[in-house]
Order: structure tokens, then C-alpha cells, then sequence
């Protein structure tokens, strides 16, 4: 069986560097030896909220916001990861996803991965 | 001219395609906005000395486009190993220097991509406007926070917040493709009409209009309309904003709010008319009609009436009824109730207006229930009228606003204290 882990955690300004990379260094001690079991699939952390655009119908039009907008009543369903040139594309993809974009209910919530930092 | 001057008028016109420049080439708009400060203060520094340059703007752009190497060079060194920076040196370093000593540079126009940018639909609304003003309009942060009574630092915050969304999500700095054209351009004319509208009723304090804010709205019109000249609602928007703004000289007499049908309109200025209504013409002829050109149409209609008995409502209720198949809102139908009242009687436009808000919708609209209050008020039912104007006053922020709303409530006070005290001579 496959599992997904979501990381949910406090984002913050003022973060110590310190406690920062003593972080990273839990998480990649993790990976490694998830990889050396042979059970890691993938693993990467994603940028700050701040960076989220959320696409939601609007009587079967979808419409940009800017920032993370899932209601409480919305819970993660699953994921897609894509390789986009720029947000732009991201945008063009997310309307395609069957969810809140085509006029069902929930939306889709686009945040970038932090490229480079996992490995 | 006085070189200081000469300088500060040179960058105030140029520094938006300045700054438009230099993102493209840096693909940073911390950057770009460093090196044209930094070209804008060696303008100040070396101007009086060696007299005002032949070719001004271009002197400032090759400036400031030297700055940016300068910077993007030291920064090489010191940060060589962070992937930001790398990949904008990257991704957007010119291949060859320009040529810094001799012939101006011809560059593309970059502003329409900064435009775009700026007012993607991925930031939000109040990102967008600080983020235009800053960039494209050259407004410094003080001057905007004051512009928009916030606090510097919420200011800062907003621009902060845009810029690292546009870098860290990668927001593209180019002209949206024609498929997603009419939607990204519709955001740009709404964050530039928002602009006029905050300066034109400011929302809240104590001056109704902040002329600031409007005569910057229009500037970003006019730049908008000379970037897409064949674009028919650009030409509306700026039409629009002329005409209301031709009206600004009388809307207010000693700090008083005046009614457009009290207006005194020979103060109305007349070069904002005559323009305004020479670009909406050009604009209806190209034939593809816009909320923004059906708003100035009814705009023209009061510019172009001589007295207010004289003005066109029958062709204002029609122009309405477009505008309502366009953009079918219940603000709309009320500014529509209003030209029906003015057309077909107070009776029929209060019908009309308490239908709209049966929806319940513009409850906590004071235009609504000034709008009503106003046509109880002439329909001489004083006792409703005030109720509506109380019901307004609760609802309103801006003082002048306010102050004319008590003034009316007044008069329907006064009008029923005369009538329970009953009128000299009815009752002897």
C-alpha cells in the first residue's frame, strides 16, 4: 500500500536558521533511509502559502485567488505534480482538473515546490 | 530649465519604461527599481554640472541599464552560489552589453508586459494596484500609502508580497497570449478604474476627491490606450474617466458635495469634455461595444446637455439597459432606476428601485438608500424620505458625503415639523 505523508506545520517569518536547518536535517536523515529501504517514492517541500493561487468555479466560470482558499469542509482529495514553464501554464492545467474548476465543488490550489532544496 | 527640475520631469515620464526594461533584462523588480533610483539620483547629481543631456530620457534608460550591471556584477560575487540569483542572470542577462558611451538605445516598449504583470489575476487586487502605481506610475511608497490613508508599512507590505509572489511562483513578465487577451486586459482596466474611483469618491476621511489618485489614473489610461491603441474599451475606460473628471471643478462649492444636477456647468472643464468625447467616438468606431464605452456614453450625455432639464434620460435608461445585458448588476439597475425616474417619473423609478431591493442585496448600500431617500424627497413624503437618509447615513464614510446626507435629513426634519406644527394660515 501507498501512503501519503502531508506535512502540516506553522509558517513563520522570524524562524531561527538555526532551527531551520536542524529541520532539514531531520527531514533529509528520514529520506535517506526511506530511500535506502527502498520505500521513498518522492519527497519535497513546497513554498510558502504566500505563493498559493487557488482556482474555483464561479457559476462554471474559474476564478483566480490569490492565496490558499480550501474551506473547512473541503479535504485534500489528491495531488498532481506538473512540470510548468511559468504559473501561467500552471493555470491553464488546474482548469482542466475536475474539482471545483469545472463547477463541481472544492478547488484546486496551486503552491510551487521549492526546486533544488530536497536533494 | 532648471536641471533639477528638468531631471525629476524627465524621470516622473520615463521611469515606467525604465523600470519595464530593466525587469525584463534582470527579471527582478527589486533590481530594476534600485538601478532607475540609482540612474534618477546621479541624474540629480550630474545634470547641474554638465547641463541638461541632448536626448534626456535616453540618458536616464542607458543609466540606468549601467547600474543594473554594476549590480548584477557585484551580486555575482558575493551570492554566486544562490540558485535566485543564478537563474535570473541566466534566464534574462542581456547577451552583449549595450553600448553605454554612444547612441541612445532603441528599446522595445517593455510596459505593456509590466502591466500585465503587475495586474495578473494570481495577485490579488490591492497587490496589483500598489504594485501598477510603484512600477508603472513611478510613485515612490510614501506617496501611495498617503494617496490611500494607510500606513506605510502596510504599503511596503503589499509590494513586498507582490514582487516575491511574482518571483517565487514565476508569474510571467510577458504580454498574455490572444486566447487569454480579453480577460487579463479586463483585469488591467479594472485595477486602473479602481485607481480613478478611490481618488474620485474617496472611500472614506474627509476629502471627497483625491486628485492625486485620479489624474494618475488617467496618466496609466493614457499609457494603456497608446500601448493598444486598437482596443476598444481602453479607449472607453480613458473616455470615461475624462468625462467624470471634467465634472470634478464643480462636485464640490466650500467644501460641500453638489449634486450633477446642481452643478454650476461652466465650471465643468471643458478640455477634458472635448477630449473625452473625441476618444469615445474613435472608440465607437471600432464598432465592439464595452461597459466601459457604455459608461462614458452616458457619461457624454450630461457633459453634452446643456442644462440639467435638458439632459437625454430616455437614451441614458436605453444606455442602461445595454450596460444591464453586459454586466447584470443590482448597482446598475439602480443607477438605471434613477434615469427611469428622471424619465418616466418619481413613481416609476421608486417602483423600480424597491424592486431591486427586494434581493436584498444593496441593504448595506448607502447609493441605494440615498437614492431612494432622494425620490420620496421629491415626491414630497418627508416622514420616508428622512427614514431612507437615516438609513444612508449609518451606511456612509465619507465625510462630505455624510455631511450632505444630514443636510438633506434636515430639510425632510424641518419639512415635518412644519407639517405637524401645521402652516400658517391653515390653522388659525
Amino acid at each position: 500500500m501507498r501512503y501519503m505523508f502531508l506535512v502540516y506545520s506553522v509558517e513563520r517569518s522570524d524562524i531561527d536558521p538555526v532551527m531551520l536547518q536542524s529541520v532539514a536535517e531531520q527531514h533529509r536523515k528520514v529520506m535517506s533511509e526511506a530511500a535506502q529501504r527502498g520505500v521513498l517514492e518522492s519527497a519535497e517541500p513546497l513554498k510558502p502559502t504566500t505563493t498559493a493561487t487557488t482556482i474555483r468555479s464561479n457559476d462554471g466560470h474559474p476564478v483566480l485567488l490569490d492565496g490558499p482558499f480550501a474551506e473547512t469542509k473541503e479535504q485534500l482529495a489528491g495531488y498532481y505534480i506538473l512540470n510548468c514553464k511559468d504559473l501561467d501554464e500552471a493555470i491553464e492545467w488546474a482548469k482542466r482538473i475536475p474539482s471545483g474548476c469545472k463547477g463541481g465543488e472544492g478547488c484546486i490550489e496551486i503552491r510551487p515546490l521549492h526546486e533544488g532544496l530536497a536533494h | 530649465m532648471d536641471a533639477r527640475l528638468a531631471a525629476e520631469t524627465v524621470f516622473r515620464e520615463e521611469s515606467g519604461k525604465i523600470i519595464a526594461s530593466l525587469i525584463r533584462v534582470s527579471g527582478s523588480f527589486d533590481r530594476a527599481e534600485d538601478a532607475t533610483q540609482e540612474a534618477f539620483a546621479a541624474a540629480l547629481t550630474t545634470w547641474p554640472k554638465t547641463g541638461i543631456p541632448t536626448n534626456p530620457a535616453a540618458w536616464l534608460m542607458t543609466a540606468a541599464h549601467r547600474k543594473l550591471i554594476d549590480q548584477v556584477r557585484r551580486d555575482r560575487t558575493v551570492r554566486d552560489k544562490e540558485d535566485a540569483v543564478r537563474y535570473e542572470i541566466e534566464a534574462f542577462a542581456p547577451s552583449s552589453e549595450p553600448d553605454l558611451e554612444d547612441e541612445p538605445m532603441h528599446l522595445p516598449d517593455d510596459r505593456l508586459r509590466l502591466i500585465f504583470t503587475c495586474c495578473h489575476p494570481a495577485l490579488n487586487r490591492e497587490g496589483q494596484v500598489a504594485l501598477t502605481l510603484r512600477t508603472l506610475g513611478g510613485l515612490t511608497t510614501p506617496e501611495i500609502a498617503k494617496a490611500f490613508l494607510l500606513p506605510e508599512p502596510t504599503l511596503a507590505q503589499r509590494l513586498v508580497r507582490a514582487k516575491r509572489k511574482i518571483q517565487e511562483a514565476h508569474i510571467p513578465y510577458e504580454v498574455p497570449p490572444p486566447e487569454s487577451l480579453p480577460e487579463r486586459l479586463a483585469s488591467v482596466q479594472a485595477v486602473i478604474y479602481l485607481i480613478y474611483n478611490e481618488g474620485y469618491v474617496a472611500a472614506s476621511g474627509e476629502k471627497l476627491i483625491r486628485t492625486d489618485l485620479c489624474a494618475e489614473a488617467i496618466r496609466l489610461g493614457r499609457v494603456l490606450r497608446e500601448l493598444m491603441p486598437k482596443e476598444p474599451e481602453n479607449l472607453g475606460l480613458l473616455a470615461l474617466m475624462l468625462l467624470h473628471d471634467s465634472r470634478r471643478p464643480a462636485r464640490t462649492r466650500e467644501g460641500k458635495l453638489v449634486t450633477l444636477e446642481e452643478q454650476d456647468r461652466s465650471l465643468w472643464d471643458q478640455n477634458e469634455t472635448t477630449e473625452g468625447l473625441a476618444i469615445l467616438d474613435e472608440a465607437w468606431k471600432l464598432r465592439q461595444i464595452g461597459p466601459y464605452q457604455l459608461q462614458a456614453a452616458i457619461s457624454a450625455l450630461h457633459s453634452t446637455a446643456k442644462t440639467s432639464a435638458e439632459t437625454d434620460w430616455a437614451q441614458i435608461v436605453a444606455l442602461y439597459s445595454k450596460l444591464l445585458e453586459l454586466n447584470p448588476s443590482p448597482i446598475v439597475a439602480l443607477n438605471q432606476a434613477v434615469a427611469i425616474a428622471m424619465s418616466s417619473g418619481f413613481e416609476e423609478g421608486l417602483k423600480r428601485i424597491d424592486a431591486i431591493g427586494e434581493s436584498g442585496q444593496l441593504n448595506n448600500y448607502y447609493l441605494f438608500h440615498a437614492a431612494r431617500a432622494d425620490l420620496l424627497r421629491r415626491l414630497q413624503r418627508p416622514d420616508e424620505a428622512a427614514e431612507s437618509y437615516r438609513t444612508a447615513l449609518k451606511l456612509a464614510t465619507n465625510e462630505i458625503e455624510r455631511a450632505f446626507l444630514k443636510d438633506r435629513l434636515a430639510a425632510m426634519e424641518d419639512a415635518l415639523s412644519r407639517q405637524s406644527h401645521g402652516t400658517p394660515g391653515e390653522n388659525p
